[in-house]
């Protein structure tokens, strides 16, 4: 039992309880099958009355025991393995929070895709800001929850270089289909370069006219720029547009100035645009006046 | 057999709907419990249609997340907590226990009113979360904190309704106790009971002493939603954790609650169908207290990628893998009963053959979720959700289906076509595979659950599984409407159409209200086939 990588590990107990499960599932329905036809009652006029057979209780119950147990232990080693990271891991921390993911390296650098080396083992140090979430890689087949108030930890082996999904996998509000992210898998070499380029700046680089802050500061997940309705209304023409919004319960018509914007974004719980729910985190303590103007420039960048 | 008015004919001094809510006749309280699983069983089955249609395709297909997440929850909710968990013991198990047992009704008939009406309020404020306060409950059937106590939608009054719902599970869960402890016919002996007595008898004990654990931590969630108490949200000084813990140390047995009854109903229905004795009648009638046993000390293979310690993960696993034992156990003496049978496959046991084969798969693939490694890659996926649903479907939904084609003509009175029947499992067997087999790939490849939109590559298999919850569900209306229109226009059935040997089949079809009008003595086993081939349809 000499494991390689978390995938492969994941993989040989997979196929080895699936074989075992496939020939005991055709072992059953095909016996099942096989008495059925073969004594059906016009085959079969005359029941004999078999009352049972210690013999073989003792062996259906000793041979899947030790199957079970087997399959117990083969899972139990891989999970061992998956479970303590090598020395040499790079650290990440990840954290989770409604709904979008932040990474930051031991020299400060954050980001909010997780970039790491290939062929050197990653170990990610989890924890959320708010509720349960859960960090999910598929393709390298590992999964541990972010708990608000806790650290937890799963590590893995990248190979090859490339793009792979990062899922939120627990449960965590309206936006949890969302918090999606990658994991960019890049030489050592082109590794060692990103690591070192520009260690402590925040943003990352500006794609198709989008601030990177907006991306990073995970507003994209529930607004859109282009018209399109999500969880949140779309930053098109919002811009000094009439919004109905609903303060305490009652019903009102705002126009969507700069000081309006501000707010929305500071203290998203004072006004809740009519239809859309009220889950907007509040930002007062996330943002810098900076960002914040930048923000809110860019969205009256996208008047009508 | 003497002429004796039914019990649906005696009334007592009351009328109307009146001689339904308020009679404390057990086979009147179960057929009132049958039409309200059933209306329950329709409107969570609604939720489950609506969900599948929005993921009929990436993106917005006809509602919002929010509203998406809304139908997971009730969708969870309903068929978890109004159906699934009363299920077969209310229903069923009402109306058979003490036919079964040769008693003339349960130990405390007005406690067995009392669980109808408390079901019933607890149901009502289940569907009333959805309309009043803020907006429905959107935190999945599991309430997890801190989520559920931040959410700003209606979890109180969900929560406050599964609180009510316990009640209704304890009490049915004492009185079936004491029924099958004090009240059973002379010479019926522990070793002589049907063995859907005994597992009912397994299931009562798990409702008693594990429900009382929901009941608090549910509470406690009220405490920490009302009164800001942090029981559980770190931000107050709570511990997640914690709440999962005591929330599976009584979801974990809650499953038991739901199966084991469905075992209890495919082990009476294999030796009537196959003319002869069960096999192993002490494997399975252990096996059952076996289950509900261990059963207890399992919860924690739903946290394997929570946080808590890796001992207790590799524990809770050790666990998870023996009992799967006992299942096995039941599953190879059920096989073994079809052995030099006389087999004739009508409906009853044609879905109990389905149910074997859905639930050996479905308690297969729950050794991949039990074992550690590849728990981690699994879990919060849609594996699990085709998991749960072929041994919670496939296994007692399929066994609900059976035992209600088997006792139908008991209940009624009257015998349905079987052909329908026949041709509803087609279309249920069928749509049910095209429904939850592609989310075992899904699972597989990396879908988590509760997902309102998908990345594209998940498409196809998506969109398969949604074709086939329309198949399901045109087997569904096939079975119900066969069975709804045969109790007024199916044929005359007689006391005893199957040829069954359990005391149920001794007395008038449908039985009179005080049940035998010779109380039964009992002086052998329940499946005495060796003598009786002169009673051979």
């Amino acid at each position: 039992m000499n494991f390689q990588s978390s995938t492969q590990a994941v993989d040989s107990v997979f196929i080895f309880i699936v074989a075992i499960s496939v020939a005991l599932l055709t072992g059953i329905v095909a016996t099942m099958v096989y008495f059925v036809v073969r004594y059906s009652r016009e085959r079969n006029p005359d029941p004999e009355n078999i009352e049972g057979n210690l013999l073989l209780e003792i062996v259906w119950v000793v041979i899947p025991l030790i199957i079970v147990l087997a399959m117990f232990f083969y899972g139990w080693r891989g999970f061992r393995f998956m479970r303590t990271a090598p020395a040499n891991a790079l650290l990440v921390k990840a954290y989770a929070s409604m709904w979008r993911w932040d990474f930051e390296y031991d020299n400060g650098r954050k980001t909010d895709r997780l970039i790491v080396p290939s062929g050197r083992p990653v170990k990610l140090v989890i924890t959320s800001r708010d509720v349960l979430h859960s960090l999910f890689i598929p393709a390298f087949r590992v999964k541990e929850d972010a708990v608000p108030g806790m650290l937890t930890h799963l590590w893995f082996l990248p190979d090859g270089t490339g793009d792979y999904d990062l899922f939120c996998s627990e449960y965590c509000g309206t936006g949890h289909s969302e918090m999606i992210t990658k994991v960019q898998v890049m030489t050592a070499e082109d590794f060692r370069k990103w690591r070192l380029e520009a260690p402590h700046e925040k943003t990352g680089e500006d794609v198709d006219g989008v601030p990177a802050l907006l991306r990073k500061k995970g507003c994209l997940a529930c607004h859109s720029i282009d018209g399109t309705r999500k969880i949140g209304p779309t930053f098109k023409g919002l811009f000094m547009s009439r919004v109905i919004v609903v303060t305490g319960g009652k019903e009102h018509e705002v126009t969507a100035n700069e000081q309006y914007l501000r707010r929305s974004v500071m203290e998203p719980e004072a006004d809740i645009v009519k239809g859309f729910p009220p889950v907007m985190p509040r930002e007062k303590d996330n943002l810098t006046e900076e960002e914040l103007s930048s923000i809110v420039g860019f969205i009256k960048g996208l008047r009508e | 057999m003497p002429e004796q008015p039914d019990f649906y004919t005696t009334t007592g001094n009351k009328s109307g709907l009146w001689s339904w809510i308020f009679s404390t006749d057990h086979k009147r309280i179960g057929v009132l419990y049958l039409f309200s699983l059933l209306v329950f069983f329709s409107i969570g089955a609604a939720f489950g249609l609506l969900m599948r249609l929005e993921l009929i395709a990436p993106g917005k297909t006809i509602v919002e997340a929010a509203t998406y997440n809304a139908f997971f929850t009730l969708h969870g909710v309903i068929m978890i907590f109004l159906f699934i968990i009363p299920g077969i013991p209310v229903s069923l198990g009402n109306f058979f226990l003490p036919l079964q047992i040769g008693a003339g009704d349960l130990a405390f008939p007005r406690i067995n009113l009392l669980s109808w009406w408390l079901y019933m309020a607890g149901g009502l404020m289940a569907l009333m979360s959805l309309f009043l306060g803020s907006g429905p409950p959107d935190t999945g059937w599991t309430f997890y904190a801190p989520y559920s106590i931040r959410t700003g939608t209606n979890v109180t009054m969900a929560v406050s309704a599964a609180f009510v719902l316990g009640f209704s599970s304890i009490l049915t869960g004492l009185n079936f106790v004491t029924t099958i402890h004090r009240m059973r016919a002379p010479g019926m002996t522990w070793f002589r009971m049907p063995l859907f007595v005994w597992s009912l008898y397994a299931t009562a004990w798990v409702q008693i002493l594990a429900t009382p654990i929901l009941g608090i931590t549910l509470l406690l969630v009220v405490t920490e939603r009302l009164f800001g108490v942090g029981f559980f949200d770190p931000a107050k000084g709570g511990d997640p954790i914690l709440y999962q813990h005591l929330f599976w140390i009584y979801s974990h047995p809650a499953v038991y609650i739901m199966v084991l009854p469905a075992m209890g109903v495919i082990t009476e229905i294999i030796p009537v169908f196959s003319r002869r004795t069960i096999f192993g009648y002490k494997a399975i009638a252990f096996s059952s207290m076996a289950i509900a046993s261990v059963g207890y000390f399992v919860w924690g293979h739903h946290m394997f990628t929570s946080g808590m310690s890796d001992t207790s993960r590799a524990v809770f696993s050790f666990l998870t893998f023996i009992v799967a034992i006992p299942s096995g156990v039941k599953v190879f003496n059920w096989v073994a009963s079809l052995y030099k049978g006389s087999i004739r496959v009508d409906a009853p046991l044609l879905f109990s053959l389905s149910f074997i084969f859905l639930f050996s798969l479905g308690g297969l693939t729950g050794l991949i979720m039990g074992s550690l490694a590849t728990n981690v890659h699994i879990h919060g996926t849609h594996f699990i959700v085709a998991h749960f649903h072929y041994v919670m479907f496939g296994g007692a939904g399929f066994a609900f289906i059976a035992g209600l084609h088997y006792w139908f003509p008991k209940m009624t009175g009257r015998m349905y076509s079987e052909r329908r029947a026949k041709t509803g499992w087609a279309f249920l067997f069928t749509g049910f595979q095209l429904l939850y087999f592609p989310l075992f790939i899904l699972g597989w490849q990396g879908m988590p659950r509760r997902y309102y939109d998908y990345l594209p590559d998940f498409h196809p298999l998506n969109a398969a599984s949604t074709v086939g919850s329309w198949i399901l569900a045109a087997g569904l209306i096939i079975i119900f409407f066969n069975l709804l229109r045969s109790i007024r226009n199916g044929g005359q059935a007689g006391p005893n159409p199957w040829g069954g040997t359990t005391l149920e089949w001794r007395t008038s079809s449908p039985p009179p209200a005080e049940n035998f009008e010779v109380a039964p003595v009992v002086t052998e086993g329940p499946y005495a086939y060796h003598h009786k081939k002169d009673r051979i349809l």
